[in-house]
């Protein structure tokens, strides 16, 4: 099946595989609240390649979602303001194009799956009008071949007797299912990325597993790049290549999941992970939490977020905030004091 | 090998077998069931048919220690709780508290045992009364059974029930709208405990929180316990921090418990295959683990309790499933020491189980 892109969103070098598929570039996303403003994206730059999988993980309000809906250009607005930055996607900046043109990237370009299916697909509308529509919309196809090809993708996501299925509504099926639809329909422009916000968070621990496996086999058939949102440090170690730590708003380290997992440099990334009881490791008498509480989005500490939270907060973390910087071959970290947090932590690991 | 014969439900204790203490119990259940009937028509009402939410489960807590009750929705663990708690959930079967018979009480006698059973909910906020401060509700349990002596006594005890769980006794003024989700849950916690329970039944107390304060909410719950010696009946759908917390652990399956031993066994050892494929489902934080993790993928969807399958209920989904499991709904045997499992192929440590 062939994608038609519009003729607009044309660049004069299509791209390839060595340019990144999305360029996010200092990314700002605000929030008028009656309490202030707050902004809950605060410049994040990250990039994601053809056909890998990246992972953007973070607690509660730290912003992933927001980036996520900045990209998709889906802030509601009001109250949310997308101020500032880039996310160039296929050489195209599309903070800059038409709500005509988004919308002829979402779905055909950019795929996006949320947590709450029942919430994302419409109640009164069978499932198979709901996969036929972006397929009639985006790639022009008649009623018939879109049926058929509805049932195929049906069929990919593992839904039996997909023909039938069709006519059901969305309230017939469990939510594993429902999940499955919004992945077929996700899918079903063959779009160059999938955004994955918790995706499976409200599901079952068994049909969560199928879900992530589907959408991992899925991806990597189709050579779509997946973009995984949660807040489960277990999902990006299993099917991430690279991962983002956000707290409060920014990207706080960065590098392939080996690096970030096994050599963390940023003391809110090493928390985390002593934070959650593991499997891996013998189960220990007490966890070893980050101490405190998530800041206040409208009322961030000065300098870096994280310093009241930290252990290794030094004078200098009150007067400006640190930026990533590499420290090793693909990682990135934004501390003062990283160089000192690795040797102690390696210490303490080893 | 050695295959002890079968235990049957409710008769025989299986907390004899898997608890290992001499204490008594200081919760008993035995044969546990509740049932709700699906009622049609408009006028005249027929049964039409019987959700069997909670279907003859047996277990034992005793003083201090943690119990673990692990399964995914509708599986039963929270009716359970509250038909142990017997809150608007009436159970058939045996719940012995304390050596009392709660099944069948009457309302204003199950206040004296209410005030020893504490009980915690996912959704603090949801859970918290809104338009009373935070340190009313903390003090409610203390007013309700009249644990307090004077107005200052009362006030001293708000006090240091709020330091006894993180948060300042300053916040006492406060409304539950001013404070975080991990906060609220302390709150959550202070009124639980407020009464001096023996026994706080912990449905998913920590699910809705960020990970970091889940961790400092776990290591609050394990320093009350030390200090106060309470038992915890601790229902979580996460697998690792019910590993982390408990001492023993029962496994549910839409409405009964398909496998029990202590933590650490159940763990390193799962003996029925729909434990195996629950572990295996859990990623953990290390990228070099879990890409060489074989991983068991269920098939299908979790069945309704309406309509449960024949047999074995996870006979549809099961991995290692054979005819014989369509027909024979497995009883609980006790396997290995202090390990029980409903599967007609379980084994002792069975390695040859897996899928």
């Amino acid at each position: 099946m062939m994608r038609e892109t519009p003729a607009s969103l044309m660049t004069t070098d299509s791209p390839n595989t060595s340019t990144p598929l999305l360029q996010v570039r200092n990314l700002r996303t605000s929030f008028n609240t009656p309490d202030g403003k707050i902004t809950a994206v605060a410049g994040v730059s990250f990039d994601v390649n053809h056909g890998e999988t990246l992972g953007l993980v973070g607690e509660s309000g730290c912003g992933k979602s927001v980036s996520a809906l900045s990209i998709m250009r889906l802030v509601p607005n009001p109250p949310g303001v997308i101020e500032d930055g880039e996310v160039i996607f296929e050489g195209v900046d599309l903070l800059s194009v038409s709500n005509k043109e988004m919308q002829g990237v979402r779905g055909a370009g950019i795929g996006m799956i949320f947590q709450e299916p029942m919430s994302s697909l419409n109640p009164v509308l069978t499932i198979g009008r709901q996969i036929t529509e972006p397929l009639e919309e985006h790639l022009g196809l008649g009623r018939g071949a879109a049926e058929k090809r509805a049932a195929e993708l049906l069929e990919m996501v593992g839904i039996a007797d997909s023909r039938q299925r069709l006519s059901d509504h969305p309230h017939q099926l469990s939510g594993g299912q429902r999940q499955r639809v919004m992945i077929a329909i996700a899918l079903s422009c063959e779009p160059k990325l999938l955004i994955a916000d918790e995706a499976t968070t409200a599901l079952d621990v068994t049909i969560q597993a199928q879900i992530l496996e589907l959408m991992k086999n899925l991806t990597s058939q189709l050579g779509t790049a997946l973009l995984i949102i949660t807040h489960n440090l277990g999902i990006i170690a299993r099917y991430a290549d690279r991962l983002n730590v956000m707290y409060a708003g920014e990207i706080r380290e960065s590098g392939t999941a080996e690096q970030v997992y096994l050599r963390p440099g940023h003391p809110y990334t090493i928390g985390l992970l002593n934070s959650v009881p593991r499997l891996d490791r013998p189960a220990s008498e007490r966890l070893d939490p980050i101490e405190g509480e998530i800041p206040d989005p409208a009322n961030l500490p000065t300098g870096c977020a994280f310093r009241p939270r930290c252990r290794w907060a030094t004078a200098e973390c009150e007067i400006a905030e640190p930026v990533l910087e590499q420290v090793g071959d693909r990682q990135m970290v934004a501390c003062y004091e990283s160089s000192t947090v690795v040797e102690s932590v390696e210490a303490v690991w080893k | 090998m050695t295959v002890t014969p079968a235990v049957a439900a409710g008769s025989s204790a299986i907390g004899e077998v898997t608890g290992g203490s001499v204490n008594e119990p200081i919760l008993s259940v035995r044969d546990l069931s509740v049932h709700f009937p699906l009622k049609r028509g408009f006028i005249v009402q027929r049964e039409v048919a019987r959700v069997r939410a909670v279907d003859g489960i047996s277990f034992d807590i005793y003083p201090g220690e943690t119990l673990g009750l692990v399964g995914e929705s509708g599986s039963g663990k929270t009716t359970a709780a509250k038909a142990v708690i017997q809150l608007r959930t009436a159970g058939q079967g045996s719940v012995k508290f304390e050596g009392q018979e709660l099944i069948g009480l009457s309302n204003s006698r199950m206040r004296p045992v209410r005030r020893k059973m504490g009980m915690v909910f996912q959704d603090p906020y949801g859970s918290l009364n809104p338009r009373l401060r935070a340190g009313d509700i903390v003090g409610e349990p203390l007013k309700v059974h009249g644990l307090a002596e004077s107005k200052s006594d009362y006030r001293k005890q708000v006090a240091s029930l709020l330091s006894r769980v993180g948060l300042s006794p300053g916040m006492a003024e406060r409304y539950p709208n001013e404070f975080s989700g991990g906060q609220r849950q302390r709150l959550g916690i202070a009124r639980a405990i407020a009464a001096r329970p023996s026994l706080l039944i912990l449905d998913e107390a920590v699910s809705a929180l960020d990970v970091s304060i889940q961790a400092q909410i776990l290591n609050l719950l394990q320093d009350l316990q030390d200090q106060y010696n309470l038992a915890y009946l601790f229902i979580a759908h996460d697998l690792s921090v019910v590993r982390h917390i408990s001492d023993r652990v029962a496994v549910m399956y839409l409405g009964r418990i398909v496998e029990t031993a202590d933590a650490k066994d159940l763990y390193e050892r799962p003996l029925h295959p729909y434990t195996q494929a629950l572990l295996s489902a859990i990623p953990t934080p290390n990228p070099v683990h879990e890409r060489s993790r074989e991983r068991i993928i269920l098939r299908g969807d979790l069945p309704s309790p309406i309509n449960p399958p024949s047999g074995c209920y996870f006979h549809p989904r099961c991995p290692v499933a054979v005819e014989s499991c369509a027909g024979t709904d497995p009883e609980l045997r006790v396997l290995a020491e202090n390990q029980a499992a409903a599967c007609l192929l379980a084994t002792g440590y069975g390695g040859a189980l897996r899928g």
